[in-house]
């Protein structure tokens, strides 16, 4: 399992809020959605997953706690802040700006 | 909600630092839910048990390192480190307790000298007057009298027309200190109290803490409204802090006032010097001032007021204000107000209190201390320097062991902040034990000791922590400087001091002791050249006798005497005086020469050279009784004193000083001549020498007297030409002022000399504060020699045996020793004495009849230094001495 890349690792941020954002969920049920989401395209480890999450509820952006994950278990529950949307919406804006952009220049070369 | 979203990141930090097994315990857990769940997924896929937990594991890949991720996006490991950093420093300040004793008492003293002016700065000359609300908005008022540098007092009028039209103004109020005689039982005490606008407490912000302030009608009228606010401290000690005190008499100058309030604790009045005790309104003038009702008279000039400026109004615009109300003023009144101006003072200057006279003192002081902290922080440095030869070894194999060099720079900064925190905190317990210092050094007047508290708030705490840092980054730089070419291979290698090394380490550390040597020497013809001047001021003759005259005052105001019966029990009591035994002459004059009152000035004309009354120059002038000048002592050079009989029925007459005769009858003799007085025609009866009035630094200027009874005041000074000592003519005195009256009070009985060295106080202060820094700093250049000396014998140990071994005797090694710190202390003297030459000029005003540069002053200084410099080679020259050259040789 290789770290993602650098541009991954900045996307992998944004996909985390933007998932955290419809509902919250623990880490197991994080990296089963980011799976059903981008397939094997974007790969993310556990490894990267877990430090990930970590840097993001140090930044204020997310917050975990103790929940109760059904059938007596107990799980770490991550939910966005109000930091967090500012952040989401930030990061997607600038995204949406940078894809545009490249889609711009890709169909300026197949036109 | 945003505040906490903010915060959460530092619990989660601090969390994560403190709680560690938690937190880890809990990053274990959140990965083992994983764990779990991906097993179970394993399992119903179909796995069998071992084999779905094997598979998951692998998919997890390393725990612990993900763990270690997890922890570290906390950024725990940078102030892990800080952390780690500080035990270490700790642990080698307990390792070598003798260094680090040394350099935690250098900063100590550098940064509590420090910390300590500060506070003084800050208690005596910024914020002065606690509980005040917006001290920085906050100025002095004062009146300005053409052709005169100094500040006047303002009319009462006066200040009315400026009260209603400074539109930058929030409030103008008046506070003038006055002081009274307190009876409670059979005990009499002299108390000091201001004289207060009515707005007073409203304008400066502050609430009694019982009864009530003034209400505005009580500005108004003459001694129509007895009452008084009495400070926190006079309840509790005089009142025994009874609560129903308000409402409660109390007779002050005789005079019985309805106690209407008890000021909060802490609050101490807006007078710099004093504590004040109660508060009066205005209208009572008359009971506590000499001069008779002067609400409505604009040429009684006895107030000093402080304005509020509005916010966002600086003092320049007010200022512009001002003084167009005074021009206003000067216009519409112009036989009172004939060049007469007002001026806004910054509180740090006020002319009518003690911060005034403090301030040249104290700015001189910042430099002096920071000189110290200079000092003290090379003497920190220098002892740094030699325990890092010793950690060579130890940052060599760190650096060997892949430490980084900006780590190294880190450990080391963090051990220099150790020693400056523990410096900072230790000078800010100075600076709270030196706090009252101030006071000691000026002399009690009128039994009432003074009152200079330095203030240690918020902002002092903020330059010390400031300092702190600063002191940090300068003895930490220089052993890190050290360290910036340490080579792992060379250094792993045995230690032995390579030449080279040596000598650039020797040349730093000289470099420091020169620093040192120079400032300690700058601050030493600083404490010379101001103790000169102190001499020469006080050895100066102020033109009257300063032995054998004592002086006190004789309050009929307090008694509450009017006009008539007050000539007559002055005249009674002058003729029992006079039958006192070893008293030779008594005199009356209105204003003590070098006192705290202010002279009567007038604008002056003389026979045959009248000019409009615009041009006219004015000239001050005291009211002395007959005998004024046999008392004191002060030369009669023609004509004759004034007598009994020139009193308010006889013509007018006065006696000119020789500068003023000089001036105005171009050396003819005056006598005979007229002068023109308020207006009126006085004749010219003497000539007296000149003398100081006001400070012993004055020129000699035009000045005159009139007779007492011909401008009457009842609250004159007193003297007596007297054998007795002081205290014998004190209690003889009081008795018979006492059979005259036993309700009369006398104010402190002092000599002459006495007053002369009370005006001196300042420079007095100055020599004091500037002599106890240079102290210290000579010390702790001595300290730093001392090191520097004994380091360089203990290195050249093996050079010292060989000279030995050669044939060099104990008093050679002995005179080369020395020699090697005299050269030392020559090179920081010359570059002082270079640099002092120019910066001795910022004593400017504190000298007085002093050059700058008095060779006298920089020789003191040279012989003390070299003193000091034997004195630290002494004990590591005597070392050098006892070298056994067989065992260093063999060794």
């Amino acid at each position: 399992m290789s770290k993602p890349s650098e541009l991954v690792q900045g996307t992998l941020d944004m996909l985390l809020l933007k998932i955290l954002a419809l509902e919250p969920l623990n880490g197991w049920a994080i990296s089963l959605r980011l799976k059903q989401i981008s397939g094997d395209v974007l790969g993310v480890s556990v490894g990267s997953l877990y430090p990930a999450l970590h840097k993001l509820e140090q930044m204020g952006w997310i917050r975990g706690e103790w929940r109760s994950s059904g059938n007596n278990r107990r799980a770490r529950y991550y939910s966005l802040t109000r930091l967090g949307h500012r952040q989401l919406e930030k990061e997607a804006a600038e995204w949406n700006r940078l894809s545009d952009a490249i889609s711009a220049i890709v169909n300026l070369r197949e036109a | 909600m945003r505040a906490v979203d903010r915060l959460h990141p530092w619990r989660l930090r601090l969390r994560s630092l403190f709680r560690r097994d938690q937190f880890g315990q809990e990053i274990d857990d959140e990965l083992r839910e994983h764990l779990e769940a991906q097993i179970a997924e394993n399992v119903e896929a179909g796995m069998p048990g071992v084999q779905a937990r094997a598979e998951a594991m692998r998919a997890m890949g390393g725990i612990t390192q993900i763990k270690e991720q997890c922890v570290e996006a906390h950024g725990v490991h940078a102030m892990e480190e800080l952390g780690e950093d500080l035990r270490y420093g700790f642990r080698q300040l307990r390792r070598n307790p003798g260094f680090s004793a040394l350099a935690i008492l250098c900063l100590i003293l550098g940064i509590g000298a420090n910390a300590c002016v500060f506070s003084w700065l800050e208690g005596v000359l910024f914020r002065p007057y606690p509980m005040v609300t917006h001290q920085e908005r906050l100025v002095a008022v004062a009146g300005t009298s053409r052709g005169e540098s100094g500040a006047t007092e303002i009319s009462w009028p006066d200040f009315e027309a400026l009260r209603q039209s400074c539109t930058q103004c929030e409030d103008v109020f008046v506070s003038k200190i006055t002081s009274s005689t307190l009876n409670i039982g059979a005990r009499a005490e002299r108390t000091v109290g201001s004289i207060v606008s009515a707005n007073y407490f409203d304008a400066i912000g502050v609430r009694p803490a019982l009864g009530r302030g003034f209400e505005s009608s009580e500005d108004v009228g003459s001694n129509a409204h007895p009452v008084v606010v009495i400070s926190d401290q006079l309840w509790r000690r005089r009142f025994h802090a009874d609560p129903n005190i308000i409402g409660k008499v109390q007779r002050l100058n005789n005079v019985p006032h309805t106690i209407i309030g008890v000021a909060p604790e802490g609050f101490y009045g807006t007078f710099v010097g004093w504590a004040m005790q109660f508060w009066v309104p205005v209208s009572m003038e008359e009971t506590f001032e000499s001069g008779g009702y002067k609400l409505e008279d604009r040429g009684a000039r006895w107030i000093e007021a402080y304005a509020r400026l509005k916010p966002g109004v600086t003092r320049a615009q007010a200022q512009e204000q001002i003084a167009a109300i005074a021009t206003r003023l000067e216009r519409d009144y112009p036989a009172t107000n004939r060049g007469r101006g007002l001026r806004l003072w910054p509180l740090w200057q006020t002319p009518f209190n003690n911060a005034g006279t403090l301030l040249p003192t104290l700015e001189i002081m910042i430099v002096v201390v920071a000189f110290v902290l200079l000092i003290a922080c090379a003497n920190v440095a220098n002892l740094l320097l030699v325990r890092s030869v010793g950690r060579r070894q130890e940052m060599t194999v760190r650096l060997a062991l892949g430490a980084s060099r900006a780590r190294l720079l880190k450990q080391l900064l963090t051990e220099g902040l150790i020693l400056s925190a523990i410096g900072a905190g230790g000078g800010l317990a100075v600076a709270y034990f030196c706090r009252h210092a101030l006071a000691l050094l000026l002399p009690a007047r009128g039994g009432v000791t003074m009152y200079l508290p330095g203030e240690i708030d918020w902002r002092v705490m903020v330059l010390n922590a400031g300092l702190c840092l600063l002191v940090t980054l300068l003895v930490g730089l220089v052993p890190a400087f050290e360290t910036r070419d340490l080579q792992i291979a060379g250094a792993l290698r045995s230690e032995s001091p390579s030449v080279v090394g040596t000598r650039r380490k020797a040349w730093m550390r000289s470099g420091m002791v020169v620093l040192q040597v120079c400032l300690s020497f700058i601050l030493l013809v600083g404490a010379a050249l101001l103790f000169q001047s102190l001499r020469k001021i006080r050895s100066t003759s102020p033109g009257f006798s300063t032995t054998s005259v004592v002086q006190t005052s004789v309050s009929l105001v307090a008694a509450g005497y009017d006009v008539p019966r007050a000539r007559d029990f002055q005249d009674n009591l002058m003729d029992r005086v006079r039958t006192m035994p070893g008293v030779e002459a008594a005199a009356f004059a209105r204003v003590t020469p070098l006192g705290y009152g202010s002279y009567s000035s007038t604008p002056v004309a003389v026979d045959g050279y009248e000019v409009p009354l615009e041009d006219q120059p004015t000239v001050e002038y005291n009211q002395v009784s007959p005998d004024y000048f046999a008392t004191l002592g002060i030369g009669l050079l023609y004509g004759r004193e004034f007598t009994r009989n020139d009193n308010e029925n006889a013509p007018m007459v006065a006696i000119v000083n020789r500068t003023m005769a000089r001036r105005y009858w171009r050396g003819e003799d005056p006598v005979g001549r007229r002068l023109k007085v308020n207006g009126h025609w006085a004749v010219v009866v003497g000539v007296a020498a000149d003398s100081k009035y006001e400070s012993m630094r004055e020129d000699p200027r035009p000045f005159f007297y009139v007779p007492l009874r011909q401008d009457f005041a009842r609250a004159p000074a007193l003297y007596l030409r007297t054998t007795q000592p002081v205290q014998a003519a004190a209690d003889a005195l009081l008795e018979q002022v006492h059979a005259l009256d036993a309700n009369v009070g006398l104010y402190e009985v002092i000599t002459l000399q006495e007053q002369v060295n009370r005006a001196t106080s300042p420079q007095l202060v100055a020599v004091t504060l500037v002599s106890l820094l240079g102290g210290l700093a000579v010390i702790l250049a001595g300290i730093g020699l001392y090191g520097v000396i004994s380091y360089s014998v203990a290195q050249s140990r093996r050079e010292l045996g060989l000279r030995m071994a050669l044939g060099a005797d104990g008093a050679r090694l002995l005179r080369m020793v020395i020699g090697r710190g005299l050269r030392l202390t020559a090179g920081g003297i010359l570059v002082g004495a270079a640099v002092g030459f120019v910066l001795t000029r910022l004593l400017g005003n504190l000298l007085f009849s002093v050059s700058p540069h008095d060779p006298v002053a920089f020789g003191a200084a040279l012989g003390i230094m070299t003193i000091i410099t034997v004195a630290a080679c002494l004990a590591p020259a005597w070392r050098a001495t006892r070298v056994d050259p067989t065992q260093v040789l063999r060794s």
